[in-house]
C-alpha cells in the first residue's frame, strides 16, 4: 500500500513539471508584449530596457522558466506587473474566497446529488427515478453562469432578499455573511449535484442488480440494511468522482465568480488575462492545476486504500 | 490409428514426415511488481517442449491449468512470440527465409478457442466471420460467402437458417460450430482446439466431438487437441501428450498411457478420475495440495515436490525424456520410472 | 482412437425466430425511434438547428440593425417579439442568428478532438505497451487541468475570436476522448475475436478497421454527444468572459454578458440568452442518454 502511495507520488511528478511546462509555454506564446500595457508607447527604450530587466523579460526564455521555477519552489511567484504588490499574497486571499464558496458548494451539491441518486436508483424505472434524473440531467445540461444570473434576477432583482452581488464589505456580522453566500453557492452546487446524482443512480443500479443484493433479500434482509450494504458498495467510485469534482469547483469558479463579482481565484485570472499581469496568470494557473494534481493523487489513494484490486 | 489419405497437393514430405515438429520452445513471461515496477520473477510457461505430430492423426495434450498447453497453442500459432524454439511446419521452418513464412503457416494452421461467444465479432453475422479471412486473402465477396455457406452446412448449421445471423442469437454449441467452420475457412491441414469442447453441455460436446471426427475424415485433417478432461481425451486422440508446469512429462500412444502410465503424474491424473464402480472407491486424494506455481519453479523435476517416490538425483537434475518399457513411442521424463524400467529389465 | 458410434450431426432444435434478423446499428435505430423522450428531444434540437440555419428566413428583423431609441423593449412589444437587447436590436433575430455560432461552437470542437483523440487512443489502445503509455502519459499532463481553466488558459494566450475558442476548446476535449477510446479499445483487444482475425493472416489495419472499430464506436459516440452538450456551454462561457466571440456578433454568450447588466431594467429579455443554451445543452445531454440506453441492454434475441 504505501509502495503503491508512492508510486503514484513519483508519477506525479513528471506530470507537474509537464504542467509548469505548459503554463510557461502557454503564456509566453501568447502575442502582444506586456510591456505595451504598461508602458505608454512613446517610452524611451533606456526605460523599456530598465522595465524589461526588472521582469526579467530581457532573458531567454528557458532562462526565465528555470529563474521562475526556482523562485515558485520557494514560494516567491514574484510581483503583479499590474499593482507591484507580491503574487502569492493576493493569490492566497483570492483562493481563500474561492475555498469559502467551493466547500459549502461541494457539500450541497454533493449531498443533494447522493440523496438524488439514491432515491432514483431504488426506485428504478418509477415516477421518482424520472424525477430525480431530470433534476440531476437539469443540473448537468444548466450554464451555471446563466443560473447565477437567474438566481440573482428572481432572489436579488425581483424580490430584493439576497444581495445581488460581491463579497460582503468589511464589519458585517456572520449571519449577514452568509446572506452573501447564499447566491454564488447555489449556484456553484448545481454541475456537482448534477454529476454526482447522475454518477450515484447508475453505480447504485449497478450494484442493486449484483448478485449479492439478491442473496442478502432472500436471507430476509429489509431495506435499510440492503441500503446499507449497497452504500459500502457504490460508495468506493462515487468518492472518487466527488474528488475530482472538488477540483472542477476549484478551478471552474471563474464563471460563477464573474457574475458576482466574487474576489475569487477565477475572478483574479480573468482580471490578469485581461491585463496580461503575466505573473499572476500563471502562478494562478499553476498553482490551481497543482491542487489539482495533488487532489488526483490523493483520490487514487484513498480508492486503493479502500479496494486493494485498484493497486497495480 | 491414421487416416491413409491420398496425398494433399501440399504436401511436402509424404506420410511419413511429421506435419508438424516442435523442438525446444520456449516462453518466459517477466513479472513485475513491488517498487517501481521492477522484474521480481519469472512465469516458466513453456520450458523446452519438443514433440511432433504426424499427418491425419490427432493429438491431445492434457494438464492441469497453468500447465502451459494454451500458451502452447498460441506460440504455434505465433499470437505469442517464443523466446527460443524452433517450429517446422512439414519440413520447412516457420518464419525463416529457408522456410515458409508466419502467414503462411497460418493459412495451413488455424486453432479454435474455448470461449465460444467471444470469439466471434458481435457486430458480424456468422458468415460474414466465416469468409473474413478468405476475403482478406484475396477472394471475391461472393466467392467468399458462398465457401462460408457450404462450411456452415458441413459444420451442421443449415445456411438458410443461420448464415445471416448474429452470434448472440446462437447457443453455445452453435457458436462453437460456426467457430470450427471458421477455422476452416482457409483449408488448414492443421488444426488446434484449444479446450473447444470444454465448455459446452455435455451431450453437445458428444455432438460437436462426432462433428470434429467426421470433419478429420472427410478432409484429412490433423489435430491437436488441448483439454483437461481425460476422457473426452482418451475418446478422440491417437497419441497423448502430459505437461506439467511447462514441460512434457510423458508421451505415448493412448492406449500405452491409460493402460500403464510411467510418470507419478500421470497416475496421479488417471487415479483421479472419478468412477462410478464401488469396488473401487478413492479414500484418499491421489495428488496433495495446490499445483505450485509456474513462477521460479522447482529445481530438477518440477512433479518432485508433491512426487511420494522423490529422490535425490529428481533435484538435482532434469529427468529428460527417455523410452519406457522399451517402447520407443512411450516416453517418461522421470528419474525413478527409468530406474524402474531397468530394474524390471535387469530382473528379467 | 476408440471406435464410437458416429451419431449424426445434424443441428439441435434451433430456437424458432420467424422475424428477419437486422443489424446492430439498425437495431439500436429501432430503439432510439420508440423512446419517447428521445423523439421530442431530437425534434426541438431540429427545430433549433432549423432556425439557426434559416435564420434569414425566420428572424423578423436585422441582426446588427437597432436604434438606441428602442432598446431593452420587453417580450411582447409589437414588432419585437421578445424584446429588443441593450442596442435596441430585435432579440428573435438575434438569437436565431446567434444559433449559428454557438450551435458551431459546440459541435465542431467535439468532432475535431473526435477525429485526434478518438484516433490517438485508438492506436494507444491497439498498440499497447510503451506506446501506450507516452501516449497516455502526454495526455495525463493535460488531463491536470480542469476543463474550463484550460480552455480559458489557451483562449487567453491566443486571443479573443471565434477560431480561438474552437480550438482551444478542441484541445481541451482531446485528452478525454483519447482516453475513453484507448480503454474501449484495450479492452476489446484483448478478446478472441481479435486474436483469432491475427491468427487468419490479417494486418494490424483490417483488424482495427473490421474488428476493433465497429465494436468500439459505440461507447465513444455517447462520450462524445455528452461532450457537445458541454462544448454549448464551455464556449458560451468563454464567450460570456470575453474571450471568445465578440460583439456586436450574435451569440448566446456573448449576448448574455451584453445582457446582464439589463436585468435591472428587462430582467425576462435578459435571460432569454442563456435558456437557449441551457435548452440546446440538455438536448444533447437527453440525446446521449438515450443512445446509451439504446446500445446498453443486450440485444433481445
Amino acid at each position: 500500500m504505501f509502495q503503491f502511495a508512492v508510486r503514484r507520488l513519483l508519477l506525479a511528478v513528471p506530470v507537474l513539471f509537464g504542467v509548469s511546462l505548459v503554463v510557461f509555454a502557454l503564456v509566453h506564446i501568447a502575442p502582444g508584449d506586456p510591456i505595451d500595457l504598461l508602458l505608454p508607447p512613446e517610452a524611451s527604450p533606456e526605460v523599456v530596457a530598465q522595465v524589461k530587466a526588472l521582469f526579467g523579460f530581457d532573458k531567454p526564455l528557458y532562462v526565465q522558466y528555470f529563474l521562475w521555477l526556482r523562485s515558485a519552489l520557494t514560494g516567491n511567484f514574484g510581483v503583479s506587473i499590474f499593482n507591484a504588490q507580491p503574487v502569492l499574497g493576493q493569490l492566497l486571499v483570492a483562493l481563500g474566497h474561492t475555498f469559502l464558496l467551493a466547500i459549502p458548494a461541494a457539500f450541497l451539491g454533493f449531498g443533494l446529488g447522493v440523496a438524488l441518486g439514491l432515491t432514483a436508483a431504488l426506485n428504478h424505472g418509477r415516477w421518482p427515478d424520472k424525477l430525480c434524473s431530470a433534476i440531476t440531467t437539469t443540473g448537468v445540461s444548466l450554464p451555471n453562469y446563466w443560473a447565477a444570473i437567474v438566481l440573482v434576477l428572481f432572489a436579488a432583482v425581483l424580490h430584493p432578499w439576497l444581495p445581488a452581488q460581491g463579497i460582503w464589505p468589511d464589519g458585517v456580522p456572520l449571519l449577514g455573511q452568509l446572506r452573501y453566500l447564499v447566491l454564488p453557492v447555489g449556484a456553484l452546487s448545481l454541475i456537482p449535484m448534477g454529476v454526482i446524482g447522475r454518477f450515484t443512480r447508475a453505480t447504485a443500479i449497478e450494484v442493486l442488480n449484483q448478485e449479492f443484493v439478491s442473496a442478502l433479500t432472500a436471507k430476509g434482509l429489509t431495506r435499510l440494511p440492503v441500503l446499507r450494504h449497497v452504500c459500502k458498495n457504490a460508495a468506493p467510485p462515487v468518492l472518487a468522482l466527488m474528488g475530482l469534482q472538488f477540483g472542477y469547483l476549484l478551478g471552474g469558479s471563474i464563471l460563477v465568480e464573474t457574475v458576482f463579482n466574487w474576489p475569487g481565484s477565477g475572478y483574479l485570472l480573468n482580471l490578469a488575462i485581461f491585463r496580461r499581469d503575466i505573473p499572476i496568470l500563471q502562478a494562478t494557473v499553476v498553482v490551481l492545476a497543482f491542487f489539482f494534481v495533488i487532489l488526483n493523487l490523493v483520490v487514487d489513494v484513498a480508492q486503493a486504500a479502500i479496494d486493494p484490486r485498484l493497486r497495480r | 490409428m491414421h487416416r491413409s489419405d491420398p496425398l494433399d497437393p501440399r504436401d511436402r514430405g509424404g506420410p511419413a514426415q511429421p506435419l508438424l515438429t516442435v523442438a525446444g520452445l520456449r516462453k518466459h513471461f517477466a513479472v513485475h511488481g513491488g517498487f517501481l515496477n521492477r522484474r521480481i520473477g519469472t512465469v516458466h510457461a513453456v520450458d523446452d517442449v519438443s514433440f511432433a505430430v504426424r499427418k491425419g492423426e490427432t493429438l491431445g495434450i492434457v494438464g492441469e491449468s497453468g500447465c502451459g498447453k494454451s500458451t502452447a497453442a498460441r506460440l504455434l500459432m505465433r499470437l505469442i512470440e517464443p523466446d527460443a524454439g524452433e517450429v517446422i511446419f512439414d519440413g520447412d521452418p516457420v518464419g525463416r527465409e529457408s522456410g515458409i513464412s508466419v502467414s503462411d503457416m497460418r493459412r495451413q494452421m488455424q486453432l479454435v478457442f474455448q470461449d465460444s461467444y467471444s470469439s466471434l465479432n458481435p457486430r458480424m453475422t456468422v458468415v460474414e466471420s466465416i469468409a473474413y479471412a478468405p476475403r482478406i486473402h484475396g477472394m471475391k465477396r461472393a466467392a467468399a460467402i458462398g465457401r462460408a455457406e457450404a462450411l456452415l452446412a458441413k459444420s451442421g448449421l443449415e445456411p438458410e437458417r443461420f448464415a445471416r445471423r448474429y452470434p448472440h442469437e446462437l447457443s453455445g454449441g452453435q457458436r462453437q460450430r460456426v467457430n470450427i467452420a471458421r477455422a476452416l475457412a482457409l483449408d488448414p491441414r492443421l488444426v488446434i482446439l484449444d479446450e473447444a469442447v470444454s465448455a459446452l453441455d455435455k451431450s453437445i460436446e458428444a455432438q460437436m466431438l462426432n462433428l470434429l471426427t467426421e470433419l478429420q475424415r472427410q478432409l484429412s485433417l490433423t489435430y491437436i487437441f488441448i483439454s483437461h478432461d481425460l476422457d473426452v481425451v482418451e475418446f478422440v486422440s491417437d497419441r497423448i501428450l502430459v505437461m506439467y508446469l511447462g514441460q512434457i512429462v510423458e508421451t505415448g500412444p493412448v492406449a500405452a498411457i491409460y493402460d500403464h502410465p510411467r510418470h507419478p503424474y500421470t497416475r496421479a491424473l488417471l487415479a483421479s478420475k472419478p468412477t462410478l464402480d464401488p469396488d473401487r472407491r478413492a479414500t484418499e486424494p491421489p495428488l496433495a495440495g495446490d499445483p505450485p506455481s509456474p513462477i521460479d519453479p522447482p529445481s530438477g523435476c518440477r512433479f518432485r515436490t508433491r512426487c511420494p517416490f522423490a529422490e535425490a538425483v529428481c533435484a538435482e537434475i532434469l529427468p529428460p525424456l527417455m523410452a519406457a518399457d522399451g517402447d520407443p513411442e512411450h516416453l517418461v521424463a522421470c528419474h525413478i520410472a527409468e530406474a524402474q524400467t531397468s530394474k524390471a529389465v535387469h530382473l528379467a | 482412437m476408440a471406435d464410437a458410434a458416429i451419431s449424426s450431426t445434424a443441428i439441435p432444435a434451433a430456437p424458432a425466430a420467424a422475424r428477419p434478423v437486422v443489424g446492430y446499428w439498425r437495431n439500436v435505430g429501432r430503439r432510439l425511434a420508440r423512446d419517447p423522450v428521445t423523439i421530442v428531444v431530437s425534434l426541438v434540437l431540429l427545430g433549433i438547428v432549423c432556425i439557426a440555419a434559416f435564420a434569414p428566413l425566420v428572424s423578423t428583423g436585422a441582426p446588427f440593425e437597432g436604434s438606441v431609441l428602442h432598446r431593452l423593449a420587453p417580450i411582447g412589444t409589437p414588432g419585437h417579439w421578445l424584446g429588443t437587447d441593450e442596442g435596441g436590436r430585435d432579440l428573435w433575430t438575434r438569437l436565431c442568428y446567434g444559433g449559428r455560432l454557438s450551435l458551431l461552437a459546440g459541435v465542431i470542437p467535439v468532432m475535431a478532438a473526435l477525429c485526434v483523440g478518438g484516433g490517438l487512443g485508438l492506436f494507444a489502445g491497439y498498440a499497447g505497451g510503451t506506446v501506450n503509455s507516452v501516449i497516455m502519459r502526454l495526455m495525463d499532463v493535460f488531463y491536470a487541468f480542469p476543463s474550463v481553466l484550460l480552455a480559458i488558459a489557451i483562449c487567453g494566450v491566443l486571443g479573443n475570436g471565434f477560431g480561438n475558442a474552437v480550438l482551444a476548446l478542441s484541445i481541451v476535449f482531446v485528452p478525454p476522448l483519447t482516453r475513453i477510446a484507448e480503454t474501449v479499445t484495450a479492452q476489446t483487444r484483448r478478446l478472441d475475436f481479435v486474436e483469432a482475425a491475427r491468427a487468419s493472416g490479417s494486418t494490424a489495419f483490417q483488424v482495427m478497421r473490421h474488428h476493433v472499430l465497429p465494436n468500439v464506436l459505440g461507447p465513444i459516440l455517447v462520450y462524445a454527444t455528452s461532450l457537445i452538450s458541454l462544448s454549448i456551454i464551455l464556449s458560451a462561457g468563454l464567450s460570456f468572459l470575453g474571450l471568445g466571440v465578440t460583439p456586436p456578433r450574435p451569440e448566446w454568450g456573448v449576448m448574455l454578458n451584453a445582457l446582464r447588466s439589463a436585468i435591472y431594467v428587462q430582467p425576462y429579455v435578459a435571460a432569454l440568452p442563456g435558456l437557449m443554451i441551457f435548452v440546446t445543452s440538455m438536448c444533447f445531454n437527453l440525446m446521449s442518454d438515450g443512445l446509451r440506453s439504446a446500445m446498453d441492454v443486450k440485444l433481445d434475441a
